[in-house]
């Protein structure tokens, strides 16, 4: 297998993992992600274990993979260099929580609930391709 | 709380967890799923991001296939609704260059501040826009 095929397997393999994920923690269901935000209703704190989950071995496992200098199928590690908060990321993040309220959906798990032919799922991913574009058209920084 | 569901919550939180560690371990790259759909949507050459991608939709369809009760499709829920939550998903997501994955999940376990402020901010914003979608407009859900 040659690295690029590696590479693209090892994404696929991600991914189905995240799916399942995804799925075993009801994350693909929109209400459930709501009665979490809704915390003056009737409160599910499932998602907080979702997240805390997933940050307890990440930070752990994210620490041995990085001190290895580089990944197995490509030269080198691309992680964000951005790591000041500025008003881009505050007002950027603020909008898309207002969608993720409204909706019950955020990218990962509006994806995954395709798979279960969620006719409304395919409207959000619409919308957030649309969304993406019209962020590149009109608000992008140009250069 | 009667719906809190910790078990499957942690379990399915590891899985999430360990997925981030083998995108990042084999290929080096941050299992944000917003950042690798709009490079999915910018035509990028190399096809590992719709590979990710479709890996999210099997993996969940496996589990529902699996376990036929996990989920099935809400209805009756305004479409106009969600569709404006796509767009404000999609829009902010590339403005704040991330969602609950990368600034939430690989982020926060990078101890990054600028993903901390991200996540702060989405919850916070979130859970004050469920707040007017149920308890103001209450709108059924």
């Amino acid at each position: 297998m040659t690295r690029a095929a590696a590479k693209n397997a090892s994404a696929l393999a991600a991914g189905l993992l995240f799916g399942l994920g995804l799925a075993i923690a009801q994350m693909v269901n929109p209400e459930k992600v709501l009665d979490f935000l809704d915390v003056s209703g009737n409160w599910d704190p499932s998602l907080a274990l979702v997240m805390g989950g997933a940050v307890g071995v990440a930070m752990l496992a994210f620490r041995f993979v990085l001190k290895r200098g580089q990944p197995m199928f490509e030269s080198e590690f691309h992680l964000p260099r951005m790591t000041k908060v500025d008003r881009r990321v505050l007002v950027g993040s603020a909008i898309f929580g207002l969608g993720w309220g409204i909706g019950g959906y955020c990218p990962g798990p509006g994806i995954a609930a395709l798979s279960a032919g969620s006719v409304e799922a395919l409207v959000f991913v619409a919308g957030m391709a649309l969304g993406s574009v019209l962020y590149q058209r009109v608000a992008a920084p140009r250069g | 709380m009667a719906n809190f569901t910790p078990v499957s919550a942690l379990i399915g939180g590891a899985l999430i967890g360990l997925a981030a560690t083998l995108l990042l371990w084999l290929t080096g790259r941050i299992a944000g799923v917003s950042g690798i759909m709009h490079g999915a949507l910018l035509q990028r050459r190399d096809g590992w991001r719709w590979l990710f991608l479709a890996g999210l939709v099997v993996g969940a369809g496996a589990w529902t296939w699996l376990a036929p009760p996990a989920f099935a499709p809400r209805l009756g829920y305004p479409v106009p609704l969600v569709l404006l939550a796509g767009v404000l998903v999609g829009f902010g997501t590339a403005q704040g260059g991330g969602c609950t994955s990368g600034h939430g999940v690989c982020g926060i376990s990078r101890l990054s501040a600028r993903s901390i402020a991200a996540t702060l901010t989405f919850l916070l914003t979130g859970m004050i826009s469920v707040f007017a979608v149920r308890h103001l407009f209450r709108i059924a859900s």
